[in-house]
Parts: C-alpha cells; structure tokens; sequence
C-alpha cells in the first residue's frame, strides 16, 4: 500500500476536549504516529495518524465522535536544510496540489517522515515516485 | 380501518346532539362533585341550568393549567379518591407535579380512543405494535398499551431505553407498528446505522409518534430514513393521554375525538374563538370524565382546525400538527420564534439531522442573541474546514430567511445535545426576564 489512513476527528473547541480524544485511544492502546489541528474559534478537526486505525474507528464511534478516514501519503525527507523544499518542488513542478501536511512525531530513520494529503492522491504518488522521492508504505511509516 | 364508524363518520347534526347532551350532563356533574368548579361557577354567576347545547359552552370558565398545580393532589378531582382506578402524574418543571385520576369508565374510555387511533393510524387487529414510549407515571406507554390491547393488536411493551435491545426485538419479533417519540425514531435509526443495519429495512410499517411537537419536513425524513408512514397521535394527561386526536394514512389532520374532547381554538390573549384554519390555543372540554373532568382546559398548543369531511371518510374535525406553545414560544427581539420553525429551516439543509438547540442569551444593555446549536452528522462532516464553514453558513442562511431574525450558528459533537428518550429540551432561554 503506497497510501497510509488517515483519521479526521470532529471536535468541539473546548477545554479539555482534545484531552479525551487522546485519552480514549490512550485507553484502548491506540498509538498516534502523527498529529494535526486545523481549528477555528469553535470547532477544530483532529487529524491522527494511528497504529491502529480500525480500532480507533470503532472506539471513536462507541464513544460518540465522528471521524471520517482519509489516504494519505508519507514521503521520506532528509533531516538537513532543504530536504523538504526539495519534496515539494517536485510537486509545485508537476501541477500537484496540495492540501496540507504535518510531520510525524518520531522517526522511522535517520530522515523526516511527513503525511501529505492530496485531492489526486494517485496522480501524486505517481510524479514522486517518477522523481525518486521516498515513499512510506503503512509497516514502515506505523512500525507495524 | 375505522374502529367506530358510526361516531367517527357521523353526520355534523348528530355529533352536535350528542356533544351538547353529552355537555349539559357533565357540567351538572362537575358542579354537583367539584367544589372548585361550583366556586368558579359562582364567580360567574352561573349554574348547570345555563348551559343547554354545547353552543353554551363559551358561558364557562377556563380552566388553566395552574388550577391542577394548586390543586395538587387531588383538589380538582370531581369523585372521591377511592373511585379512581388509576393514577398518572407528569413532571412539572415548576412547582408541583401535574396528577390525573381515571375511574374504570375513564380507562374504558382511554382504551376507546386509543383503539381508535391506532386503527386511524394504519393499524388493524392481530398488527404487532412495538411500544416504545415511557411505562409508568408517563401516560404514553399505558395508554398505548390499553388502546391495542382493546383493538387486538399483540403487544410489545418495550418501553423506553436500551436502544440496541428495541433494535433486536424488531427484527425479531418483526413489529408492523411502532408508537415512540418522533426524535427516538430518528435516534434508533442512528443506533441502527452504527450497527450496521439498513434503517430501511426496518419491519416497522406504521409509526405513531407523538408527545412532542413534530414538523412535515421531520415526518419526511422518517418515512424516507426508515421506509415507513408516519403518523401523528396528539394527547395530553390532563385530558387523557395519548389518543385524544391521531393522524389518518392521508396525513391531512389529526382527527379529534370530539364526541369525548370537544375543542375550541381561541385567540390565546383575547380569549376569543378565531375563524376556522386560523392558528390559535386548543382548549378542551371532556364530555364523559368522571374522575377529572376537565371544563375548558387551556393546552397551551396552538393548531388550527378544520370541520371539513377528511379523504378517509372521518367527518370528526380535524386538527394541524401543532404548530408552537403559548409557553414555548420565544420572543426574540420582538420577533416570536417557534423551535418548528428552525426545524423547518434545518431540514431545507441538505443532510442536516433536525438535532438542535436553541440558546437564547441577552448581554447587558445589547439586544437578545439567539444561537442554534446544529450537531454534525456523519452525512455532512468532511475533514476540511472550509467545507465545514459552508455547511454553517448555509444553515444560518437557511433559519434568517425562516424566521427573519439574524442567528449565530454553532456546529457541536454529535450526540451532545439534549435528547431523546423523553422530550427534547430544544430551548434554553438565559435571559434574565423576572
């Protein structure tokens, strides 16, 4: 799989609210790989990569909250000044959009490991890995 | 199916003749039995001999709900206390609770009208009915419950809660009918969704819903959610319970039992009857009761009525859905907002679930704010924010032109607001009014 899952989770921009999402896949042994906020002054939008997303789907579900499961791609840079630029040229370059990214919190290597999200997901993976630039697959990136 | 067709397609002269013999016997009843209501007799300066057709019956005294509360318990009663079969009691939420009594001929009665609605509903001897209302102090379960029996129906008496169990016992035991609130439907048809079963594919046939107030644009997404007719049952335990008026199958009207519930719709602040088709507050009057008869009893629901003969046949009036309460309505810088309308107004938004709250807050010294609290449903969360931004702003949108007053719109977790097993808490007003 080229693509790994990513899990977008509604919530409301409270005290503490953020505090029991990760509680709750805490609980049932879920680990976060990688984590974002897009907020607004009212609601946010979690974005977790886990190690365990179908779990995490139905724990979330039990308990109340929405999610919604996206691909996304992780891609390999190298951990050095314009390691990252070098990635995202190649997509400015070839017409690619992207949506957003975020970093994982720890590495599988010596080099960065960061989510992309696209709206092309396929045409994506297809110009980076046409200009050598290293794709994650799930074992790796979740160190399944 | 017409339970009773002789009373529910009676002709408008004999209905009358039995109302208003019906009328002056109960008012020397009540007068002779309630020292309550001889003493608002008096006040007016008048007695039992008045009232000789029920074309009279605007000589009488209203009875508000107040007279029940400060007549707590039994005060209001019209027979001594060792007459009354059964008691029921709803919650008040100021005050004292509100407690009604019926004799054995008032359960009768209830099982009567009962019968009749759910056979107006749809419903036919040997229907499996799945009740999902309140047992107990709540007169929704019980009334039901003696309605189907009379008629024959087989009874599930589930009651309330346990939503996964309710799910089990239908595709089980594969219930034509269901009678529950109309947001349970709804809520059970979430639970279904997470389990993995298809709404649609439910056995409920014929759905009788009531006990709060409902919209057409509601009614729609049930019958569509869960393939099944809808229908409206209106009571209230101050008259009877369930089954003092309920919805044919062609859904133009709830069908007042007026040979036992005579209505008036009148003008809630004049206190003057208003034209028919016109909205205005139900008042009725029990022809039969023996226990607690009730003399013009204010509902504080306001619908409008019509006299007309129904497509079904029914020529007993017909009410609308209720269309607000004297008490629920909101005045919001001088605009009166009913909770229906931003139901109304939800619903015109593609995938919006009618689960709302409204919060009325006023800041000191600026003008009330209203703000309407929309949970998101999975149908219309995506992970983009922007996205998200629209939905809210096409829903504010959609309830400013409803009610012509500027609102603040909030998306909230699912599952968060108030709800459902009883009557939904669609407002809370923080202004400080007293």
């Amino acid at each position: 799989m080229k693509t790994i899952s990513q899990v977008s989770i509604f919530i409301e921009n409270t005290k503490g609210r953020l505090a029991n999402v990760c509680g709750l896949l805490g609980d049932n042994n879920i680990n976060i790989k990688a984590l974002t906020i897009a907020e607004t002054p009212e609601f946010g939008i979690l974005r977790v990569v886990l190690n365990d997303t179908e779990k995490a789907k139905k724990v979330l579900k039990e308990n109340g909250f929405i999610a919604k499961i996206a691909p996304v791609v992780a891609v390999e840079v190298s951990d050095t000044p314009g390691g990252l630029a070098k990635a995202l040229k190649v997509l400015a370059d070839n017409d690619i959009n992207l949506e957003y990214m975020y970093g994982f919190v720890e590495k599988a290597s010596e080099k960065a490991l960061m989510v992309l999200k696209f709206d092309n997901v396929e045409k994506a993976i297809d110009i980076l890995q046409k200009n050598n630039v290293s794709i994650v697959d799930d074992k790796v990136a979740l160190g399944l | 199916m017409i339970y009773n067709e002789a009373i529910e397609c009676a002709s408008r002269e004999n209905l009358k003749n039995l109302q208003s013999e019906r009328l002056v016997k109960v008012v020397k009843y009540i007068y002779d039995n309630s020292p309550v209501y001889k003493q608002k007799f008096n006040k007016l300066g008048i007695t039992p001999t008045d009232i000789k057709s029920i074309d009279d019956i605007t000589k009488l005294p209203f009875t508000p709900k107040e007279d029940l509360r400060d007549s707590y318990p039994f005060g209001l009663f019209s027979t001594d206390i060792k007459n009354v079969a059964e008691i029921h009691v709803s919650s008040g939420t100021t005050g004292n609770p509100t407690v009604v009594g019926y004799t054995k001929r008032d359960l009768n009665l209830w099982a009567n009208v009962a019968a009749r609605s759910i056979a107006c509903a749809g419903g036919k001897r040997g229907d499996i009915i799945q009740i999902s209302y309140g047992y107990g102090l709540f007169t929704g379960g019980l009334g039901l419950h003696y309605g189907a029996l009379r008629l024959g129906a087989t009874i599930i008496p589930a009651a309330t809660g346990q939503t996964k169990r309710q799910i089990k016992l239908m595709q089980d035991f594969k219930p034509r009918i269901i009678a529950c609130t109309p947001s349970y439907i709804l809520y059970l048809a979430e639970e279904m969704k997470a389990l993995g079963v298809d709404p649609r594919t439910s056995s409920w046939e014929v759905g009788i819903f009531g006990s709060e107030p409902w919209s057409i644009a509601m009614r729609d997404t049930i019958d569509k959610t869960l393939n099944m007719k809808a229908t409206d049952i209106y009571g209230l335990s101050e008259i009877c319970g369930p089954g003092v008026a309920q919805e044919c199958t062609a859904r133009e009207g709830l069908h007042i039992w007026s040979d036992f519930f005579y209505p008036e719709i009148i003008d809630p602040v004049t206190n003057q009857p208003v034209p028919e088709g016109q909205p205005g507050e139900l008042v009725i009057t029990t022809l039969t009761k023996q226990a607690i008869p009730l003399i013009r009893y204010r509902t504080r629901d306001i619908v409008a009525i019509t006299y007309e003969t129904c497509k079904c046949g029914r020529t007993v009036p017909r009410l609308s859905k209720i269309k607000g309460r004297t008490d629920d309505m909101i005045v919001v810088r001088g605009i009166n907002v009913f909770p229906t309308q931003i139901e109304h107004a939800l619903l015109q938004v593609d995938g919006a679930l009618p689960n709302y709250q409204l919060i009325v807050d006023r800041e000191d010294g600026s003008l009330d704010k209203l703000e309407v609290l929309v949970e998101v449903d999975e149908k219309f969360f995506t992970d983009e924010l922007q996205a998200l931004e629209n939905i809210k702003a096409t829903i504010k949108r959609a309830i400013d032109s409803t009610i012509g007053l500027g609102v603040n719109v909030r998306l909230v977790e699912p599952k968060t607001l108030a709800r459902t097993e009883g009557k939904s808490k669609r407002v809370i007003d923080k202004r400080n009014l007293h």
